[in-house]
């Protein structure tokens, strides 16, 4: 237990920008459990589609930036496993590669304090029961950086299973990727289409109201193809159902 | 450039020979595969099988993490001193009765069995199914000298009937269905029984009554192998059907053509590759048949034995820290089977012989990235292939890896900048500084007008202008909110931290 430490977010480009609720959701979550929260105003991107889609030149200044916004901070926390799987296993790389050694040692050490929500409230916090009330049917998608890339198992499913009123469903071949991949939804569209019809069918089978992830790359992908359809069914980040009290997420 | 220097430089594949390119891009290629209701069908059936297999039988060794380490340390120590285990492997080959020769690339490696097969006044040879010998286009070599090549793996042998190309490293019909097979087999086999079913026995059958004529006339036989053991100088091959047995102890010449990277230092070694190999693979605890042999023995199987070592661009994968791994590859395909962008596009999609992740890093290493570009981007990274990699090669960092060198290379090799390129400048040039990002998320924000014009129910942004089109052909994308996330703390808590 460690509660009433102080908290850097690292609300990620993304949440920023287009789903600012994650951000806010991630907040309240964190100072309801007595956390202190900073939000370092220098921050911007990790840099992963730089690296990801082979610029990792152009990536350095966002490394550099990365570390220089968060070093000072005890605990980073980040509402993606995705941002957080580049902070932890590309930083130092792209650092190296350049040849600013230095630099890959101090990415090494804000990365060993740089966590997913999930990791940290069940890891650091040994918080298991965030207090939340959210009444509806939900199926989890794992997402594959937090699953294969942070090794995160099933604390995202331990976190659902004890918030109050929510009833959570399994989503079938839930651990397969839904075709978001980046840039690999731009360079290759037709496979991750293909990856995506087929995600939203199982989404679909569970029957759930919700389709919640932690990350919000992932969600933009899996529900714009469920709102194209018109399915009705809405993603939703799990920071925002932690958040929620009242069921009003 | 005299021969002596471009001996030190990183040596790639060449062009004009085998099987390691293909003629369109990968996008291009899925395209076209994605709309292949039937190739859907019988991949998504085949791949799930063959999942379910593995993980069951992996599931059931206490020890497959420890299994899969002592793999990749065994062929980590391999390439790290691949040269001498390289002239050990020579030298005990030779004290048992074998020859060995050094091809630097595929046109070296074709010409050396051509002249062997010549030289053993032979005009046809049976084949053992090999991925270096489609790699580098050894059948179409010898059908060019004259030579015809049969392929006695069933699948090799549909694959080869149908004039069609491998799809899977294991199973390279997977492709195909048995009603596709019977039709096949009705139409190309000699003598064939007309009333053949589509019964898999039966089509079995009717494939072995065809190959065992070939088995018996033939006088050579041309392998590959999984394992060449430096310390005795054994070869081995593992498959399931004994056909491989039958090439590899009826002709009285066996050739066989080997990666160089397929080394091992001790026999030892075997232990763990023939426990990671077979679970990993077919999803069996061992396969069927496993043939081992040290040179050549009076009375007793071939009467020569030839051992051609293939170059072909594993120098130049050697040469590169990060991507040299890609050679710890023993070739089960089990990255293959879970790869959810393999599972819909298959693998003629990947213009290699090495379709799937491993084809994504394996072939634009040894052609050089230029000429497989767009490989390394034909993947998610959503790093299924690496947890289930038999020898743990990290696939998605080498994809990574792979796409920086291509980038790179462009940026050398180009005056001008592709769009992409100054893009992504422009974009790491605005979210290296907080201000410029703030002004740029300003600018974002006007996108708040696409979603109010299209679509003002649902906000949800229909269709996007310019290269974001590409998101909006299949998908909404989010209407951008009135305040970011940074403005909202900035008003509410007073800014700053």
């Amino acid at each position: 237990m460690n509660r009433g430490s102080s908290v850097a977010l690292f609300v990620t480009c993304l949440a920023d920008t287009l789903f600012p609720d994650v951000g806010r959701a991630t907040v309240a979550v964190l100072e309801r459990l007595g956390c202190q929260v900073v939000f370092p105003p220098s921050q911007t991107c990790c840099g992963q589609a730089h690296v990801n889609t082979g610029y990792q030149r152009d990536a350095l200044p966002l490394v550099r930036n990365f570390v220089a916004t968060f070093e000072r901070y005890d605990a980073v926390v980040a509402p993606s496993g995705s941002c957080v799987g580049s902070v932890r296993h590309q930083h130092a790389i792209v650092a190296e590669r350049a040849g600013d050694n230095a630099l890959a040692e101090r990415a090494r050490a804000v990365a060993s304090r740089t966590f997913e929500l999930s990791e940290y409230l069940v890891d650091r916090l040994g918080v298991t029961d965030v207090g939340a009330t959210y009444p509806h049917t939900v199926t989890y998608h794992p997402t594959c950086h937090s699953l294969r890339m942070l090794g995160v198992g099933d604390k995202p499913l331990t976190l659902l299973r004890n918030v109050r009123g929510l009833t959570l469903l399994a989503l079938p071949a839930a651990e397969e990727c839904c075709g978001f991949g980046g840039t690999f939804a731009m360079k290759n569209a037709d496979t991750s289409t293909a990856m995506l019809a087929d995600k939203i069918g199982d989404v679909l089978a569970t029957g759930a109201e919700v389709c919640a992830a932690s990350d919000s790359s992932c969600l933009m992908h899996i529900g714009g193809g469920l709102s194209r359809l018109r399915t009705g069914v809405r993603t939703v980040h799990l920071a925002e159902i932690l958040a929620a009290t009242d069921g009003a997420a | 450039m005299s021969p002596g220097d471009r001996r030190l430089l990183p040596v790639h594949a060449p062009r004009g020979v085998g099987m390691l390119r293909g003629t369109q891009s990968f996008p291009d290629a899925a395209r076209t595969a994605l709309a292949d209701t039937q190739l859907r069908r019988n991949l998504g059936h085949a791949t799930a099988t063959i999942r379910a297999k593995r993980a069951a039988v992996v599931g059931e060794v206490a020890d497959w993490e420890e299994l899969r380490e002592a793999g990749r340390s065994i062929k980590a120590d391999t390439m790290a001193r691949l040269d001498d285990l390289l002239i050990q492997l020579e030298e005990r080959v030779a004290a048992a009765g074998g020859v060995v020769h050094w091809a630097q690339d595929a046109d070296e490696a074709n010409s050396i069995v051509t002249r062997l097969v010549r030289a053993a006044g032979a005009d046809e040879v049976v084949k053992v199914k090999s991925m270096a010998t489609q790699e580098i286009g050894l059948n179409e070599a010898l059908a060019d000298a004259g030579i015809a090549a049969y392929e006695t793996d069933l699948a090799e042998l549909i694959i080869q009937l149908s004039g069609d190309r491998p799809s899977h490293i294991l199973v390279p019909a997977i492709h195909k269905n048995r009603a596709e097979i019977r039709a096949l087999f009705a139409r190309t086999l000699p003598g064939v029984d007309p009333d053949l079913t589509d019964d898999p026995r039966e089509l079995a059958a009717a494939a072995r009554s065809h190959l065992r004529r070939r088995f018996l006339s033939a006088k050579v036989a041309v392998s590959g192998a999984n394992f060449g053991v430096a310390e005795t100088g054994t070869l081995a091959v593992v498959e399931s059907e004994g056909n491989g047995r039958m090439c590899l102890t009826l002709p009285r010449t066996l050739i066989t053509v080997m990666g160089i990277e397929k080394v091992v230092p001790t026999f030892r070694d075997l232990e763990v590759f023939l426990q990671l190999l077979p679970r990993s693979s077919t999803g069996e605890r061992m396969n069927p048949y496993t043939s081992l042999w040290t040179g050549v023995h009076a009375g007793d199987g071939p009467e020569a034995f030839h051992l051609v070592l293939l170059d072909n661009g594993r120098t130049a994968v050697l040469s590169d820290e990060v991507g040299r791994e890609t050679l710890h590859c023993i070739r089960c395909s089990a990255c293959l089977n879970v790869c959810p962008v393999y599972e819909r596009t298959g693998g003629h999609a990947y213009g290699s012989v090495y379709p799937g992740p491993i084809g994504a890093i394996l072939s634009p290493q040894l052609t050089g990235v230029e000429d497989n570009a767009s490989l390394p981007y034909a993947s998610t990274l959503c790093g299924a292939c690496y947890d289930v990699c038999p020898v743990k090669i990290d696939i998605p960092s080498i994809l990574v890896h792979l796409r920086a060198e291509h980038v790179e290379a462009q940026r050398r090799e180009r005056r001008v900048p592709t769009p992409e390129a100054i893009l992504m400048a422009a974009a790491a040039w605005t979210l290296a500084d907080p201000g410029r990002w703030q002004n740029a998320q300003t600018a974002i924000r006007a996108g708040r007008a696409l979603g109010r014009r299209r679509d003002k129910d649902a906000g949800r942004i229909r269709a996007l202008p310019g290269p974001l089109a590409a998101w909006t052909a299949a998908r909404d994308a989010p209407r951008p909110p009135a305040e970011t996330f940074r403005q909202w703390w900035a008003r509410t808590r007073g800014g700053g931290s």
